[in-house]
């Protein structure tokens, strides 16, 4: 085993009396914990959610409540179902993707994979954000602040882990991405340029220079020159400094997506570049304008002077990125570790102590995956982000040599995680099955475990479920649900669906049951009842000998009624002598034989009437060693009949028999 | 394919329904009503899909499905009709069929009216009475036919508080879906693969008509009529197979046309144009059927992702009926079977449990809790 990596965190049990001795909890199903307490508790204490609290009826005096506690508290969040769902999709989609593409367009897919769910994750965060400011509620409004604040650290990790993992972009374009990702990150400069641009004279505006600062320090050059040009024609002294200045941000050279000049042209470039910057600040050309004089330190990346504008760029990650784009805008993959340190401990100036988003985040530019994995995992509430993530980058083909010492392999530990959890969702239970099945190891297994826990309220649901389970093959699964409708449907005095449900699971047994409570109310009531079933069972009726019966007895009733007598006839005796029957129905047969034994012409011919006679006596022998005395007067008057009408339709046949033959 | 427009919702969708447009009018449809199964509590909630400002001049859409308002619906919805323009009937699966109106001045629903456990399990001991889930509603102001897992069969009027019919054991297993024949008549399926057909003036309780699928007893789950040509029904079963049925005639259908790869939930003609049929399935699938098209045309369909099936089997032959007022969904020429059909929905993954068309517009709702809306069907 290995060592704990954090502290287990407490959840205070509300309720539960301290001088009561121990604590009493048993695991339930669906990932949660049942603990019982003396008084209902209500409220949020993290990391296990405190669901609800059941009176406990009359079991003892002391604990009259149980609290059902769960952890990934997210999959119950009303809210992220959308995230949910749509991610779902795209996970399928990921699954399905065929293997045969290669080299570059396998990585544009990954890639756009990987944009897609970065998509959802946003419009889940704006639909947060809207909720959260509509509300009026300050509790919920507090509880969608902090859910936006999550996703959209949650978006911001999965972003850098697409340009160093997916993407993987090579030096110089490297830092494109970044800039990129620094700047849909840091949304506050937006509303700042409006507000500064709509004042009546902004470059008299108070935030005029800080705006025009956080567009350098994200390298947005063209609208620092913009804002520039306002200071410019606003203020004529400063006007030659500020062609200076708009001429060095123009000449700065960057390397363009779609450019061709190599990565040395670049550096020659820049270097030259660097060199005249360096020249105008050594001259003194700024020295009037302190505003000016630091933009030219950052342009020539003057670490100290960048930091100065530490509350304008609000995260070491930013500082990171704007240091590296002054500094070494062709950096490589592998150097930014070196980078990042430095960045975090000089940003944080050995104050504050890394928050665990720092964390995560230093282990992506050290590029190690599973750290990454494995902070989230800590840090987040919910299993969604680290098993889609880390089904992505098992898909980039980045996690192959890592094993796990339990289960599989960590894509399939996670994904079985978060699948686990959707399944004790009351509704998200469908999303969980596709999980299961793209996990190759333990995904069957833990589907048949998880479905057999499904309640199945509506048939439609258990529809749903069987369809679920008939498509894996899942046999063991489909025989118990269709035996529980069976079940259900008999509770419920509906043999008609019971024998369906039986038909469906191919369950003999059960079929013999239900045809003989068919039976049953036969000789109760003298009449079926449900003929639109038995007459319609067609092969079924084979599945066992005594739902054959019952169709066959049927259509002993349906030729009787038909007065088709000599067929009818025949089919009763054949139910006897090829022992169809079962033998507590016999007594039953030979009576129904009795009205065509009477009928005027002769139905039984006398070797016929010869079997009749040797299957009551079969049944009356079999009786006498069973239950020797125990015949009442109703049942030998019974026999006394049969027999002597057998005599007498054996008399006439015998007559008719030697008639016909002699003539 | 563009103006697919896909909406999610946060709960599980079992029925999406236009509200039926006024005689009058011919705008495209405005509002839709959705259903929800198997939350911990489920809605019955009223859509717009804009007005006609929101189109741009170029005719497309833009903007998704708006909530107006929704209320609480106590169990699964398992069936929901729009009685009128204001009220919706909705069947639960505890067995109660509730009318709510839709207020549409203050944008609010409320509930109108109620039968509470008009489909239950009767114990025989006690005579208690469980509720059992409804399965299907339809109806034609003021009259609602519902049926049930219990093979009851109801017949409501708005006005009523009690049942004016009720036949009980009507059908020994499962009933999954009714629609209405004629004014006194109404069709149901059932889980053995039978069609019946009930008539209101006949007092005995027995169907007048039955008809069956041959050999396997597949359950059926859904059946509609053909708009103009009442005796044409089309019928969908537990394997996805499309079935139409010539109820003047045979007791088997006239034909099985193989669809989708699971249980095909719901099956709808459009209702003014009836030479195209839609058919939604537990396979995810949300299909177009279109017998509108020449064989000459179809080449050029081809290469838009089209599909041609083909008959899988003629049960009952079309012996000398002009072929010139034949329905294309009768016709048994080889050369004419040929139908179009396409996918709406692209990438599917769970169930789409309902679809419903109304003039150019389509609305489906899934077990991936979102809604999709396709305003040019014909373009």
């Amino acid at each position: 085993m290995e060592e704990l990596d954090v502290e287990p965190a407490l959840t205070l049990v509300p309720g539960v009396a301290p001088g009561r001795g121990r604590l009493h909890f048993q695991w339930g199903p669906g990932e949660m914990l049942v603990c019982e307490a003396a008084f209902p508790g209500a409220g949020n204490s993290a990391p296990l959610v405190l669901i609800n609290c059941t009176r406990h009826g009359e079991k003892g005096p002391g604990c009259p409540y149980i609290h059902v506690l769960r952890k990934d508290q997210d999959i119950h969040l009303h809210t992220l179902r959308k995230l949910f769902n749509e991610s779902h999709g795209i996970f399928v989609g990921l699954q399905r993707s065929d293997e045969e593409l290669s080299g570059k367009s396998k990585k544009a897919q990954l890639v756009g994979v990987s944009k897609n769910y970065r998509s959802v994750i946003r419009a889940c965060m704006e639909d947060m954000h809207q909720m959260a400011i509509s509300t009026r509620d300050p509790a919920l409004h507090n509880q969608y602040s902090t859910q936006v604040s999550i996703l959209s650290a949650m978006e911001l990790i999965w972003n850098l882990c697409e340009i160093l993992f997916v993407e993987v972009a090579p030096a110089g374009h490297l830092l494109l991405h970044l800039l990129d990702w620094v700047r849909l990150h840091v949304c506050d400069v937006d509303n700042m340029v409006r507000e500064v641009l709509s004042s009546e004279n902004p470059s008299k505006h108070e935030l005029f220079w800080n705006v025009v600062d956080i567009f350098v320090l994200q390298g947005r050059m063209e609208d620092a020159r913009h804002l520039l040009s306002k200071e410019a024609t606003a203020n004529p002294t400063s006007k030659g400094m500020c062609k200076i200045l708009d001429d060095l941000m123009k000449k700065m050279p960057v390397l363009g997506l779609g450019n061709t000049q190599t990565l040395t042209e670049m550096e020659l470039k820049w270097q030259h570049w660097h060199e005249e910057c360096q020249r105008y600040l050594q001259d003194g050309t700024f020295a009037s304008n302190p505003h000016m004089e630091s933009i030219c330190k950052i342009l020539l990346g003057d670490e100290n002077a960048i930091l100065e504008k530490k509350e304008l760029m609000t995260t070491w990650y930013h500082f990171l990125v704007t240091h590296l784009l002054y500094s070494h805008p062709a950096v490589k993959p592998v150097e930014l570790r070196f980078y990042a340190q430095s960045s975090l401990d000089q940003f944080l100036g050995g104050e504050n102590s890394p928050e665990p988003l720092d964390t995560i985040l230093m282990a992506a530019f050290e590029f190690e995956i599973h750290q990454v994995i494995k902070e989230c995992s800590i840090a987040l509430s919910n299993w969604w982000f680290v098993a889609h993530l880390t089904d992505l980058l098992d898909h980039c083909k980045l996690l192959q040599s890592h094993n796990l010492y339990f289960g599989s392999n960590m894509r399939e530990f996670l994904l079985l995680e978060y699948a686990s959890g959707l399944f004790s969702h009351h509704s998200l239970w469908q999303l969980g099955v596709d999980y299961f099945d793209h996990c190759s190891e333990y995904g069957r297994v833990y589907l048949e475990l998880h479905i057999e826990r499904i309640p199945l309220t509506t048939e439609q649901k258990a529809l749903k479920v069987l369809r679920i389970c008939e498509q894996r093959q899942m046999h063991e699964q489909v025989r118990s649900i269709c035996k529980i409708m069976a079940m259900k449907a008999l509770r419920n005095n509906r043999l008609g669906s019971a024998l369906s449900w039986s038909i469906r699971a191919k369950d003999a047994a059960f079929a013999t049951l239900i045809s003989d409570r068919f039976l049953k109310d036969y000789c109760e009531r003298g009449s079926f009842s449900d003929l639109d079933l038995i007459d319609n069972l067609g092969p079924s009726m084979l599945l066992s000998d005594r739902l054959t019966f019952l169709g066959k007895y049927r259509e002993f009733h349906r030729l009787y009624g038909e007065k088709r007598f000599s067929e009818a006839a025949k089919l009763l005796l054949m139910l006897m002598t090829a022992h169809i029957a079962p033998c507590s129905f016999w007594m039953t047969l030979l009576t129904d034989a009795l009205p065509l034994l009477e009928q005027k012409e002769v139905i039984f011919s006398a070797e016929q009437t010869y079997e009749l006679m040797r299957c009551l006596e079969d049944l009356t022998a079999g009786k006498l060693d069973n239950q020797k005395l125990q015949d009442d007067d109703i049942e030998t008057t019974k026999v006394e009949m049969l027999r002597l009408a057998f005599a007498r339709n054996l008399a006439r046949a015998i007559v008719k028999e030697g008639t016909l033959e002699g003539s | 394919m563009e103006d697919l427009c896909a909406k999610f919702v946060s709960q599980k969708l079992s029925k999406v329904r236009w509200r039926p447009a006024p005689a009058t009018a011919l705008q495209p449809p405005e509002l839709f009503a959705t259903g929800s199964w198997d939350n911990e509590e489920n809605k019955i909630s009223i859509w717009s899909v804009g007005a006609v400002e929101s189109v741009c001049p170029n005719g497309e859409y833009q903007g998704e499905p708006q909530l107006l308002c929704d209320i609480r619906h106590y169990g699964d919805v398992m069936d929901m009709q729009f009685l009128d323009q204001e009220r919706i009937v909705a069947a639960s699966s505890t067995g109660s069929i509730t009318i709510f109106r839709h207020h549409q001045n203050n944008q609010t629903l409320s509930v109108s009216q109620k039968w509470e456990r008009a489909h239950c399990h009767v114990d025989s001991d006690t005579s208690a009475c469980g509720g059992a889930s409804c399965t299907g509603v339809i109806c034609k102001n003021p009259e609602i036919v519902t049926v049930g897992e219990d093979g009851r069969i109801n017949l409501f009027r708005a006005d009523h508080k009690q049942a004016v019919r009720t036949i009980d054991n009507a059908d020994s297993s499962t009933l999954h879906a009714v629609t209405l024949l004629r004014t006194t008549e109404i069709l149901t399926v059932n889980s053995i693969g039978q069609l019946k057909i009930w008539d209101f003036r006949q007092q005995r309780n027995e169907p007048s008509q039955i008809f069956s699928l041959t050999g396997d007893r597949v359950p059926l789950h859904c059946v509609d009529r053909h708009p103009n040509q009442q005796h044409i029904v089309a019928t969908g079963g537990q394997d996805g197979m499309l079935s139409i049925w010539d109820v003047r005639q045979g007791s088997m259908p006239v034909s099985l046309l193989n669809a989708h790869d699971a249980e095909m939930w719901e099956v709808h003609f459009h209702p003014s144009n009836p030479d195209h049929l839609f058919t939604c399935s537990e396979d995810g699938s949300l299909w177009h059927w279109d017998t509108s098209v020449e064989v000459s045309e179809k080449t050029s369909f081809l290469h838009q992702g089209g599909r041609s099936t083909f008959l899988s089997h003629s049960a009952v032959n079309q012996p000398n009926v002009n072929q010139s007022v034949v329905s294309a969904w009768l016709s048994n020429d080889p050369t004419k079977d040929r139908m179009e059909i396409t996918n709406v929905i692209p990438n599917p993954t769970l169930s789409v449990n309902s679809v419903d068309v109304l003039g150019p517009c389509l609305v489906c709702g899934t077990d991936a809790e979102a809604i999709y809306v396709k305003r040019q069907l014909f373009a």
